[in-house]
């Protein structure tokens, strides 16, 4: 390491190169915000000009209905929350099942290959409505299972289309752990769990994070499907309060509240991808 | 590290060598990596392995740790038949140390995890005890400042330092060092080599593949030259060097020594 010099000044070059860097950025600053301007002001007029604006400011834009909506709404959301938190727990725990499932070698492990390559093939394909509708109507139709709540069923539909897509992604993040971890761990005498419990899987986690939080923002709004089965979340508690006020506001208040839902992890995703990327590289400038 | 050393010295008749290869095979596919080896290293001795680029070095250190199958032949540890499919293949490689060329250390942990995680894992060994002992083996190369560093901070030749120092956390009968130096700029290659000449006069059982012929001269007791996957030729490092039997040593020798 080299040590600051204390009787260094920057000499009349670098003076001037900071000089420069701070007209651009004041630049750069007043260009960005002109041209912010510009855009908020086009915009504007183009969707006050249309026929209907008034109609849809006052459908969908009555702050009084939106006030009095706010609660239901709010109650529902409460629910969505719920599910979500189950939904990703069941999520992790089987999606990591299925992706080491799908990664274990060796000819007795075929079936439970092939049954987890198949079980990612299906659900993968279906449409999420399509799973909530023959888990949500179906499974309690056979009367095997004791009277459960629609948001129970909600939860199990999500957990089995989206660790379908998680366990792709654990995957793809196993197989990226260079093959010579592995050996050095068997190398020192850890066995083949330990080695995929304390070796491999925290390596491939980390690789995969940004590609995870992104399927868990989609999993957030995901959460409001429920509703078609008669769960009172965000999304049914609107729709309640549409037919009560004769007023769509009530869907642009859940809207807003999923978006205030998401946004936290949004910005994070964004944050923990930019964190990483800055880490692997050595240039800090480019 | 001293109790990594054994009271006892070599000489006594009725010793097994640690590690004997008899008759050992290694095929992928038509192609024969190792067609029958045979080899025994004794107690406290090292042995170097040369031999070109292909010639099945690390093949051989990977059977000798039971990472690779083997097609014919039997390995044994101090005496013991380790390739019998009955034998515990874990319980073996916890008894064997090895370096490999890169890649060892586990990035995720830092420095004193990556010397720890096999005593406690394997050896069983308390997390205070385990971590005591790490720090004391990474004050013996200098880098107990960095036991909470990760491992991408480190210098290559730092990494391989503790990477050799993981490997004998746990107090291995033998330690196999495969090319360590080779990925490493020359001024670091230094610092590396100083290491394993400390672990020979401490008296450890080393098996090293190696392209530093000089290295190979002044800190192995015999050197084995690989080739077609036989052993061409092996006898005790100066003589070795000085004068090669076979025409493949010579050849190889001149090739190595004048480029
Ligand atoms: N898993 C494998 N599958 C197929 N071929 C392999 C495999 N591992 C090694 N080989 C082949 O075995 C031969 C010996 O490889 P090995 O890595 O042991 O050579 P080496 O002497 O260590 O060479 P180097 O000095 O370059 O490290 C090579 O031809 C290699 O292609
Ligand atoms: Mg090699």
């Amino acid at each position: 390491m080299t040590e600051a010099t204390s009787d260094w000044r920057p000499s009349a070059l670098e003076l001037e190169r900071r000089a420069f860097r701070k007209r651009q950025t004041t630049r750069s600053v007043l260009v960005s915000l002109g041209s912010t301007a510009v855009v908020a002001v086009v915009l504007w007029i183009v969707v006050a000009g249309t026929p209907g604006a008034q109609a849809v400011r006052t459908s969908f834009f009555d702050l009084d209905v939106a006030i009095a909506a706010f609660p239901a709404v709010l109650e529902g959301l409460w629910l969505n929350l719920r599910v979500l938190f189950f939904a990703a727990i069941g999520v992790v725990i089987v999606a990591v099942v299925l992706a080491v499932a799908r990664t274990l070698r060796g000819p007795v492990f075929f079936p439970l290959r092939f049954l987890a390559a198949a079980y990612t093939d299906v659900f993968r394909g279906v449409p999420l409505l399509i799973v909530l509708y023959l888990v949500g109507f179906g499974l309690p139709g056979l009367g095997l299972f004791p009277r459960m709540d629609p948001a129970f069923w909600g939860t199990i539909a999500i957990v089995l289309v989206y660790s379908a897509y998680v366990a792709e992604v654990f995957r793809a993040g196993i197989e990226a752990v260079h093959p010579s971890q592995r050996l050095a761990a068997r190398a020192l005498g850890l066995d083949h769990g330990q080695t995929l419990r304390r070796v491999v899987l925290p390596q491939a986690v980390r690789k995969v994070t940004p590609a995870l939080m992104n399927d868990f923002v989609a999993m957030q709004k995901d959460v409001g499907l429920i509703s078609v089965l008669g769960a009172v979340d965000a999304v049914r508690a609107a729709q309640i309060e549409t037919a009560h006020f004769y007023n769509y506001t009530p869907y642009v208040v859940a809207g807003l509240l999923f978006i205030a839902l998401a946004w936290p992890t949004i910005r994070l995703t964004d944050w923990v991808t930019g964190r990483m990327r800055a880490r692997e590289q050595v240039g800090s400038i480019v | 590290m001293s109790d990594a050393v054994d009271a006892v010295r070599p000489g006594r008749a009725a010793e097994p060598p640690v590690l004997e290869l008899q008759q050992v095979r290694c095929a992928f596919g038509d192609h024969v990596v190792l067609d029958g080896i045979d080899l025994a290293v004794a107690r406290h001795e090292v042995v170097a392995l040369i031999g070109a680029s292909g010639s099945g070095k690390s093949t051989l250190l990977r059977t000798a740790n039971l990472l690779e199958h083997i097609d014919d032949g039997r390995i044994l540890l101090t005496g013991e038949d380790v390739s019998d499919p009955r034998v515990d293949a874990d319980r073996v490689r916890a008894r064997i140390g090895a370096v490999f060329q890169q890649y060892n250390l586990f990035p995720h942990l830092n420095v004193l995890d990556n010397v720890t995680l096999a005593m406690r894992l394997v050896h069983r060994v308390p997390k205070g005890e385990a971590e005591r002992r790490g720090r004391e083996l990474l004050a013996t190369i200098g880098l107990e400042a960095k036991a909470g560093a990760f491992p991408d901070t480190l210098s290559g030749g730092q990494q391989q330092r503790v990477a050799i120092v993981r490997a004998i956390a746990s107090e291995p009968e033998l330690l196999l060092l495969d090319e360590i130096t080779s990925a490493l700029d020359p001024e670091l290659v230094g610092e590396v080599l100083a290491l394993v000449r400390t672990l020979k006069a401490q008296g450890a059982t080393i098996v090293m593949a190696t392209h530093e012929m000089p290295f190979a001269r002044d800190v192995a007791d015999r050197v084995v030259f690989l080739d077609g996957g036989r052993i061409v030729e092996e006898g005790p490092a100066r003589e070795f060097f000085r004068s090669p039997r076979e025409e493949r040593t010579k050849a190889f020798l001149a090739r190595v020594l004048s480029g």
